[in-house]
């Protein structure tokens, strides 16, 4: 009932803000947010490539999107914007896999973009961006400034993404604490501003003075703020819901990929591939260090210099996984992309079990 | 323990909108007529609340507004199901649309802007009880007017003629409108009570729980504090009862895997539904067939003049 309403209203909305066709053919795109854009988080990072690519080819495209769409009760509003005409479709959310790959299937002519997922298809390409590397950094900030050795982490669900973000978050607080611990409290939602907010006090009530999250409103970051504790930012720059609370944040740029990905469609080069990049790329950038102090802020930039440089990386190995084994290294000297992308697996030092 | 005070605290936050909601909505039923478009007329609390807050920098003045949002928006509801007798279900799940997509809207221009907290309303001598003074006698004003509503609706529908006459109409209109009982005058005030609490409730949300405004906010509590009034069966008490189970069952389970215990999260996202559904089963095992609802709920009421 809830899910079948939300979709109904985000379809109305959705449809309402599709622009009207032209005569001369312009090619049609579309994407499907699992938020509203108004998130200022995931799903609006997403929006803002998407303006992006109105920007980069005026007249010449015409894009659509759907937003709120659940992740369970989403191959109806993917498969709408199939029928109407939209030859690009970015599915933006981790939960649209199967079913992105189902509507592929029954459109062979259209070409499909999944964010974050690990199958392909001849007319499905996959991309992500390696958070990871802005969570290690963020892990080193919050392994410096934590007093009570605690750190809470808000995440969403269990899926490699937010795993591995975890993972390489906890290896930065490490790397310059030895004595950390972090408490992770999963709220089943990606955006769930009270739920998400309850999940930071909850932290708080139980130790953690600094607060992170993986979820997409700027509530745990605001809860922090209102009980005097430093927190992240999560996809887009959060400093206006706690500018003395902040520490920096990780942000999404998406623009250039789907900028490129229309060009390769109107030139006719669209091919099914896989891109998985980060800090180096551009596709993930940091915000503005602050409310640290200089030798911490100094750590945070030769952090996200050497990770830049390919020096330094959160899945250095040896990678010990939580039940003391060694992870095989696959990529010579760190785990590879494959293993960061299927990552389902706490590594030592981390308490507790990732939710089945 | 240290501790349960402050959990004490995020139980109350979380459940009073889900409880102020679930109140109107009780009332609503109770009349006879069943309004889906909880979900929208928050969403509308919400983002009239918190625009008014900002604009005229005043949290009351954003109260206020945001629960009059609601109500206006029942006000639609109560002119298409009582007065042109629309099908309820429809209307109602119409209505959430509506909300939603307006909400976003009037909001549009409000989409992360701060707005500064409440501050807490600190009952001398009661505050320093320890464990729950902190948490019950150091709480937003809005958590005071949720108990005094409680109290209010619960006198109303039991103690009062007027709570007698609004029972009558909901468990049969026909005889109601038979002995001469406004039923559609009733019927009208009861919808409009509901809009007003379910918009006090959106506020609540974009004022005091999360402080600030985003589309969609609401998350499907509307649904919840629907399920909450079937839970109740017609007793304001299982109500109450109801919310702070689901708010405290949210937030334990929160701070249970703050502290690495291991419990089945999804599950217990889903507890509300399945609590509703062990009432309704209770309810119909133990023969009261439809004693949880009013008699004559959801069917449209057009008199022959």
């Amino acid at each position: 009932m809830i899910r079948r309403s939300l979709t109904l209203g985000a379809m109305a909305l959705g449809l309402a803000f599709a622009a009207p066709a032209s005569a001369q053919e312009k090619l049609k795109i579309g994407f499907i947010y699992v938020g509203p854009v108004g998130d200022f988080g995931w799903s609006y990072q997403h929006d803002e490539g998407r303006k992006a690519i109105e920007k980069a080819f005026p007249g010449k495209v015409e894009t659509t999107f759907i937003e709120s769409v659940p992740e369970a009760d989403s191959e109806r509003s993917i498969e709408q914007l199939a029928r109407t005409g939209h030859k690009l479709i970015f599915t933006t959310s981790f939960g649209y896999m199967e079913p992105t790959l189902r509507v592929a299937k029954k459109y062979p002519n259209v070409f499909f973009e999944h964010a974050t997922g690990y199958k392909r298809d001849k007319n499905v390409s996959t991309y992500s961006a390696k958070f990871h590397e802005g969570r290690y950094i963020a892990g080193k900030i919050a392994g410096k400034m934590t007093k009570t050795n605690t750190i809470g982490y808000v995440g969403a669900m269990p899926i490699p993404e937010v795993v591995a973000g975890i993972n390489a978050f906890y290896l930065g607080a490490k790397a310059v604490n030895p004595n950390v611990k972090i408490k992770i409290a999963w709220v089943n939602a990606w955006f769930d501003p009270g739920k998400e907010g309850d999940a930071a006090k909850a932290l708080m009530d139980q130790g953690a003075d600094i607060i992170t999250q993986h979820t997409d409103s700027p509530a745990p970051l605001q809860q922090a703020a209102a009980r005097n504790i430093k927190a992240f930012g999560q996809a887009s720059d959060m400093t206006k819901f706690g500018p003395n609370h902040i520490l920096t944040s990780i942000i999404d740029d998406w623009a250039p990929y789907y900028v490129e990905r229309t060009r390769a469609v109107l030139e006719g080069k669209w091919q099914s591939q896989d891109v998985f990049d980060g800090l180096a790329k551009g596709k993930v950038k940091m915000g503005p260090y602050v409310n640290m102090p200089a030798d911490v802020k100094a750590l945070a930039e030769e952090t996200e210099k050497a990770i830049i440089a390919g020096t330094q990386d959160p899945f250095m190995c040896p990678v010990i996984a939580q039940d003391g084994k060694t992870v095989e290294c696959k990529g010579g000297n760190k785990l590879d992309d494959g293993q960061i992308a299927s990552m389902n697996y706490y590594v030592q030092g981390i308490e507790g079990s990732v939710p089945k | 323990m240290e501790i349960l005070p402050l959990i004490l605290a995020t139980i109350l936050t979380a459940a009073t909108p889900l409880m102020i909601a679930a109140l109107g909505e009780h009332v609503v039923e109770r009349a006879g007529v069943l309004n889906l478009g909880v979900e929208g007329m928050m969403i509308m609390g919400a983002a009239v609340g918190f625009a008014c807050a900002v604009t005229f920098d005043s949290s009351t003045i954003g109260i206020l507004a945001g629960a009059l949002a609601g109500m206006a928006l029942s006000a639609l509801f109560a002119l298409l199901v009582v007065g042109f007798a629309t099908n309820q279900v429809a209307t109602g799940l119409a209505l959430t649309i509506l909300g939603l997509g307006l909400a976003g809207l009037i909001g549009a221009g409000f989409v992360g802007q701060p707005r500064p907290a409440i501050p807490p309303l600190v009952i001398p001598l009661l505050s320093d009880i320890p464990v729950i003074g902190p948490a019950i006698f150091k709480a937003d004003p809005v958590f005071y007017l949720s108990i005094v509503l409680i109290i209010a609706v619960a006198w109303f529908l039991n103690k009062t003629r007027g709570g007698l006459l609004l029972r009558s109409v909901g468990e049969s209109h026909g005889s109601a409108h038979a002995l001469g009982l406004p039923v559609r005058r009733i019927r009208i005030y009861a919808i409009l009570f509901g809009g007003l609490l379910a918009g006090l409730a959106g506020a609540y949300l974009s004022l005091i729980y999360t402080r600030f405004w985003s589309p969609g906010m609401t998350a499907g509590r509307g649904w919840i504090a629907l399920a909450l009034v079937v839970f109740a069966g017609g007793y304001v008490w299982r109500l109450v009862l109801g919310a702070y189970l689901f708010g405290g069952i949210t937030v334990a389970q929160l701070h249970a895997q703050a502290g690495a215990i291991a419990l089945p999260s999804q599950l217990l996202s889903a507890l509300p539904y399945l609590m509703t559904i062990a009432a309704l089963l209770f309810l119909a095992i133990s023969g009261r067939k439809g004693a949880g609802a009013a008699g004559s709920l959801g069917q449209p009421f057009a008199p022959e003049r």
